[in-house]
Formats: C-alpha cells, structure tokens, sequence
C-alpha cells in the first residue's frame, strides 16, 4: 500500500501532501515518545501518534517513515506545519484512536 | 570520497524549534556521499538525541562532526551544569527532565541509552557545573 492509496482512501483528512507520495508503507507503527520512536520507527512506516510538535517532525524526517499519521483528532502546530512542508514529512489525521487507525491500515496492507 | 569532511554545528539554547537541524544536515550529507543506510540511520539517532540533550539539559552546546570513509566522529560539547553520575545517566528509564520536556515526548530516559546503543564508540567526560563533552563514532563497515 502506498501513501497515496492511503490519501486515496477518503479515511484521513490531509494536513500535508507535500512529499513523497508513491512510497510504499512498509508497517503501521504507534509510538508517542520521540526518544523511542526515533530508535524504534521502522523506515517507511505508517506513524500513528498523538504528538503534532516540530519535534515529531523532525523525528519523523529522520528515521524516513512514509507518513505521519495524527490520531484522535490531534493538529499540528503552525510551526510544525511549515517545517513539515519544508521537510518532505506527508501528515494525515484522524479522529480515530491510535490503535484503530494502526489497525485499519494494517488491514488494508492484509487485504 | 578521499579526504576527511570536517562540519560544524552550533546548537541554540532551548530552541526546540531547531533542534534536530544539525542531525538532519548530517544526515544529508551522508545520504548523498552514499553511506548505506544503517549507518546513516544509526549516525541521525545518536545525534539528534545528543542535540536535544544539549537543549535540554545544557543550554545548547557544539557540534564537531568530522566524515571519512572508516567511520563518522561526532564530539558534542556543552558548558551545561555536567552529569552528576554518569552510570545512573546510562540506565534506560533515568531521566532529570523536567515535565515541560515530557509534554513534547522526551523525557524517557532513552536518550543516552540510545546513543550508547548505535554508536560504536561512546565516551562521556563530565565536570559537575563546568559541562559536558561526549564523543561517539560510527563505524562505516
């Protein structure tokens, strides 16, 4: 599954589509503390956290997850929004839990 | 690459904002000289957890990053109030952040582990109220 068959499937609302689109999601991966993420992440995973700081980003950026995914309706500063932009870091969000917006991607990779 | 690349990294005093630019500039840099992958990701982790230590607990610091084609020799160094036991610093789950930090999702204790962990080489000389310096290389083969 791509990040753009993600974006695609209407299930996330788009906060930035700046990036690379056609990266495959290698696993759908929740993690919200930065350190263990930034050791644990796998590369082109789905990311699914609560934490829409600049920080995120950078983490997300460092260890080349495919997407960032906020769950349960979190934002993204407007900071955090330019540096992702500036980035390549594609952010989806949802008002879905964690847990449910891991385990409908995972899903969907299954199908 | 035949000669050594030497870079130099200024890290703000309590700037979140910025902090991870120096690994991320790194880690560029890397990616284009053509590292493999582990250790351009290993190289990004101990870094940015040493920049944000730096942010967290020092006041920011410098950076002297020096590339060759053995290994990749990153010396952070800070005047920061120093670590009082290095050992209890090492344990993962130890942390000395205070709550403002953990809102933003540091705070874990991992930061040192997780340098100690992907770096190869890790050294830390300490001087309580006079500051930090840590030493870290990454080999490339």
């Amino acid at each position: 599954m791509t990040v753009k068959e993600l974006i695609e499937s209407g299930k996330f609302h788009s906060i930035n589509e700046q990036g690379d689109c056609t990266k495959e999601i290698t696993v759908p991966f929740c993690c919200d503390l930065l350190s263990i993420a930034m050791s644990k992440a796998p590369a082109g995973a789905a990311w699914v956290t609560v934490m829409g700081n600049v920080n995120t980003i950078a983490v997300a950026s460092l260890t080349e997850v495919s997407v960032l995914i906020l769950a349960q309706g979190m934002k993204l500063d407007e900071f955090a929004l330019k540096k992702a932009r500036s980035q390549n870091v594609i952010v989806l969000a949802t008002a879905m839990p964690i847990f449910e917006t891991a385990y409908w991607i995972y899903n969907q990779m299954h199908e | 690459m035949s000669a050594s690349m030497q870079l130099h990294y200024v890290v703000s005093s309590e700037d979140f904002t910025r902090a991870g630019e120096a690994s991320s500039d790194v880690k560029s840099k890397l990616k284009k000289l053509g590292f493999s992958p582990d250790v351009v990701r290993r190289v990004a982790i101990v870094m940015y957890e040493g920049e944000i230590n730096m942010v967290i607990h020092a006041n920011g610091g410098e950076i002297e990053v020096v590339i060759s084609e053995e290994e990749v020799i990153m010396k952070l160094e800070d005047h920061g109030p120093g670590i009082a036991d290095v050992e209890q610093a090492m344990q993962e789950g130890f942390s000395t952040a205070p709550d403002n930090i953990r809102t933003l999702g540091f705070g874990a204790g991992m930061g040192l582990p997780n340098m100690k962990k992907y770096a190869d080489v890790m050294e830390i000389q300490t001087k309580i109220n006079v500051g930090t310096t840590v030493l870290m290389k990454v080999a490339v083969s």
